[in-house]
């Protein structure tokens, strides 16, 4: 854990911390949903500095966690095909489905290529045009208008051999399920700053009403998130449930126009499981209409896969807030981020990976150990 | 990974119809797509997400989000190598 002298803005983040002990005088329990902030959260022991009855917990907010584990093998069918170049975000590279992994594919022959921008599949379909590309199509709004402008240049550049493999997810459908759940423990919420510079927050606003909780567009810096915890605990404390942003210099309630266009042309909103979670409804994108010959389950007819989560992993109840990582009693011995048994150990910005890479997965008379 | 890196607009194209930039992260010189930010110009500051340009920032705002992002490792996507056409071996960095 970090002290409050090492943030870059210490004098501010003190002031910060203190407003919060002030403002605070009942338990409240907030969730961030951007995996970014998780993990910044756990790397500066934010949660450390908050009044002890104010809670974070850790939603689902990293893609790359949430992609279900028979997507993965889809993923994983399609790459083992000679025909295919198979393309794919790094972050996917290392995550296990029931038969190893997209590097292990790699290692014995498949072509699993490493991308960084989904456009790159244009380039790597022109120079093998007797290959299909594949791209796996993972991310929330945030990735959408990148992984739609690749379904809309292949398209309009009349390429045959590109296809994607859509597993898209939206952030406001996975904040409605948690809210709806008898089990709910969530009283406020700090929204994904890098979504709504795509999207924008209007679409937060009537989940603030109906629920009556308060949603703040939050950034992922350590300032960031201290000072959406205290907008959201003011809130709280004042019996408000409004959208606010925290993180106005960079978004604006309406986002970015011409990428909700683009997304709005290439994708329509379709049911879609998570990992750990289950199925919400309308809760991601698939493609829509002209777009659907490049559907990458479609041309590759792979079938519906049947996988079995680890019985052990409680990887659902914790991205809902419900439990946290150090409540599953594999978390830290059996499940490690090398071998992961479930959705939020996955990548490193997963609420149990993040954990498990700064060292709470500990004793505390293993600290003192090494302390020594 | 749904976090967008500042970088500074360095030159601008089209390419196959898009709007296209040069843009410099750090000591790093990457091609994003400007078509969701069609009025940015050189000199300008960009968040790109993946090779898109998705909001514009100022200068102070780059550099904050810059560090911030180094601190916590995030920017891992920058060392993944860039395509040059053609490209029909097998590339990418695992």
């Amino acid at each position: 854990m970090k002290y409050l002298d090492e943030y870059r803005d210490g004098d501010i983040a003190a002031k910060l911390v203190e407003r919060i002990h002030k403002v605070q005088t009942k338990p409240w329990v907030i969730m961030e949903v951007c995996g970014g902030q998780t993990h910044s959260i756990v790397k500066n022991g934010i949660d450390h500095l908050l009044p002890k009855d104010v809670e974070l917990v850790h939603g689902p907010g990293c893609p790359v966690c949430v992609t279900p584990l028979e997507m993965i093998d889809k993923a994983h069918a399609i790459a083992r095909r000679p025909e295919v170049i198979f393309c794919s975000f790094g972050d996917m590279l290392r995550v296990p489905g029931s038969d190893g992994d997209l590097f292990s594919i790699k290692s014995l022959g498949g072509d699993v290529r490493v991308v960084y921008s989904p456009l790159d599949c244009l380039k790597i379909a022109r120079a093998n045009p007797e290959k299909q590309v594949v791209f796996f199509a993972i991310g929330f709004e945030t990735t959408a208008p990148a992984n739609a402008m690749l379904a809309w240049q292949a398209q309009q550049m009349g390429l045959k051999n590109v296809s994607l493999l859509v597993s898209h997810v939206l952030v406001p459908p996975a904040i409605e399920a948690i809210l709806s759940s008898p089990q709910n423990r969530v009283q406020g919420y700090l929204g994904p700053g890098h979504v709504c510079a795509v999207v924008g927050y209007a679409e937060y606003e009537p989940l603030a009403r109906r629920f009556h909780v308060p949603i703040v567009v939050t950034g992922f810096e350590p300032l960031d998130i201290l000072e959406g915890v205290l907008m959201t605990v003011e809130q709280l404390e004042q019996g408000r449930a409004e959208v606010e942003n925290q993180y106005s210099r960079i978004l604006a309630r309406g986002g970015n126009r011409p990428a909700q266009e683009l997304i709005a042309k290439v994708f329509e909103v379709s049911d879609r499981k998570w990992r750990g979670v289950g199925m919400i409804p309308r809760s991601g994108f698939r493609l829509k209409g002209e777009f659907r010959e490049l559907d990458a389950e479609t041309r590759f007819s792979v079938e519906a896969i049947d996988t079995m989560e680890p019985e052990v992993c409680i990887a659902g109840q914790i991205l809902q807030g419900i439990k946290k990582p150090h409540d599953c009693p594999a978390f830290g011995t059996e499940c490690t981020p090398q071998h992961p048994l479930g959705a939020t150990m996955v990548s490193a910005e997963g609420a149990c990976a993040a954990y498990y890479a700064y060292g709470r997965h500990l004793k505390d008379a293993d600290l003192v150990t090494l302390g020594k | 990974m749904c976090l967008a890196i500042p970088g500074k607009v360095a030159e601008v194209f089209t390419h196959e119809g898009l709007h296209m930039a040069r843009v410099q992260f750090g000591g790093v010189t990457r091609e994003a797509c400007l078509d969701y930010v069609p009025e940015t110009q050189v000199g300008d500051y960009v968040l790109v997400h993946v090779g898109f340009a998705i909001s514009r920032v100022d200068e102070e705002e780059a550099r904050r989000t810059y560090e911030a992002l180094a601190e916590l490792d995030q920017l891992g996507e920058l060392e993944i190598p860039e395509l040059k056409e053609p490209t029909g071996s097998s590339g990418g960095a695992a």
